[in-house]
C-alpha cells in the first residue's frame, strides 16, 4: 500500500475511445523523496515518510531532519505504511509510473473550499422557504423540532456555522492517463480543493 | 490539442463528417447545417449546427475537437454581425442576408494565406 502527495492543477477533459467526454482532474504527483524510515525495532509500527515539493529556504530544525536523508527542504511531509520499509532508500526518488500505471483506482484526500460561516441552505442543503408572496423567510431555518415532548431539539439538528476546509476523501477515481515527463496525472472527476492545492493520492482501498 | 479542423465561422454553411457507434460497429454519417454558435475554450469548445430537415428545425452539438470527427467542410460563407445566431430559431428559413458560395481552390487560398501569415510572424519574432 503506497501513495503520493500531489497538487491540482485544473479540470479539463478527455475523450475516450468512443468518443464521449470524460471530465478529469490534472493533478501534479511528485516526484517525492523518502525522508525518513519508520521501522518496527525503534518505531513499533512500518512506514515511510515521503516528502514533495522544494521550499525556497528551510528553517533550521527542518534542514536538519532532512539533511540525514541528504535532501533539501520539502514544503509536505506524509507518512505512508509499508510492510518493510528496507525496500526503500532514503532520499530516494519515488515518481509516479513507480506507484501507479494507467486504469489504476485511487483514493484522493484534498482539503476542500473553505466557505466561511454559512446558512443552512448551503451547509446542509436546506429547502429554504418560498421566494415570494410576501413570505419573507427565504433562507432562514424555519422548525427546530417538535413542541412539549421531547422539549429540545434532537442532537445532531443541523445549523448554520463553518463550512468547508474540510479533509474529504474521493474514492475509486480512476487515473486515465500518465505523462510521466512532466509528472502529471489525469484523474477522472472532480477534486476537492483549489488549484495548486494540496492532495494525497492512495491506491484504492476496495 | 491538435488543430485539424478547417476554420469555419458562425454564420458558415459546414458539412460534418464524423463517425459513431452502434453497439461496436463504427458507422459513418454527416451533417449539414449553419452554425449557429461556438462556445467554450480550449478543448471544450463545442458548435452548434442547425438544419432544417423536412420542415422540422434540428440542432446538434459538436465538441470542437472530438476525436469523431473526421472532416469539416465549408459550403458556404455568411457575415453576420451576431456571435450567436439563436435569432434563426424563429424563422423557417436558415438563409442569410450576406451568404456566398465558396470553392474549394478559395478555401484553399485562404489557408494558405494563413500559414504564410503564421510564418511572416515567426520571422519577426526571431528578428
Amino acid at each position: 500500500m503506497m501513495g503520493l502527495l500531489g497538487k491540482k492543477i485544473k479540470m479539463t477533459q478527455l475523450f475516450d475511445e468512443k468518443g464521449r467526454v470524460i471530465p478529469c482532474t490534472i493533478v501534479k504527483l511528485g516526484p517525492c523523496y523518502v525522508v525518513q524510515k519508520k521501522v518496527k525495532e525503534k518505531d513499533n509500527y512500518c512506514a515511510i515518510q515521503l516528502g514533495f515539493e522544494k521550499v525556497k529556504k528551510g528553517n533550521k530544525p527542518m534542514t536538519g531532519h532532512f539533511k540525514k536523508a541528504n535532501l533539501p527542504v520539502l514544503r509536505y511531509l506524509k507518512e505512508f505504511r509499508v510492510d518493510n520499509p528496507d525496500g526503500f532508500e532514503l532520499g530516494a526518488e519515488i515518481k509516479i509510473k513507480d506507484v501507479f500505471k494507467e486504469g489504476d483506482l485511487v483514493d484522493v484526500t484534498g482539503w476542500t473550499k473553505g466557505r466561511g460561516f454559512a446558512g443552512g441552505m448551503k451547509r446542509w442543503g436546506w429547502k429554504g422557504g418560498p421566494a415570494s408572496h410576501g413570505s419573507q423567510s427565504h433562507r432562514r431555518i424555519g422548525s427546530l423540532g417538535s413542541g412539549t415532548d421531547p422539549g429540545r431539539p434532537w442532537k445532531g439538528r443541523t445549523l448554520p456555522g463553518h463550512y468547508g476546509c474540510e479533509k474529504v476523501t474521493i474514492k475509486n477515481l480512476k487515473i486515465l492517463k500518465i505523462d510521466e515527463e512532466n509528472n502529471l496525472a489525469y484523474i477522472s472527476g472532480a477534486i476537492p480543493g483549489y488549484s495548486n492545492s494540496l492532495v494525497i493520492v492512495k491506491k484504492a482501498k476496495r | 490539442m491538435e488543430k485539424k479542423i478547417a476554420d469555419f465561422k458562425v454564420g458558415d454553411t459546414i458539412k460534418v463528417h464524423f463517425k459513431y457507434f452502434e453497439g461496436n460497429t463504427e458507422k459513418h454519417g454527416s451533417f449539414e447545417g449553419v452554425v449557429l454558435a461556438i462556445r467554450g475554450k480550449n478543448e471544450s469548445k463545442t458548435f452548434t449546427v442547425r438544419k432544417i430537415s423536412y420542415g422540422v428545425g434540428v440542432e446538434r452539438i459538436f465538441p470542437l475537437y472530438s476525436p469523431l470527427i473526421t472532416k469539416i467542410e465549408i459550403k458556404k460563407r455568411a457575415k453576420v454581425r451576431r456571435a450567436k445566431l439563436y435569432y434563426l430559431r424563429e424563422r423557417k428559413s436558415l438563409k442569410l442576408k450576406k451568404e456566398r458560395v465558396v470553392s474549394k481552390e478559395e478555401l484553399e487560398k485562404e489557408a494558405k494565406k494563413e500559414a504564410s501569415g503564421v510564418k511572416s510572424e515567426e520571422v519577426k519574432k526571431e528578428s
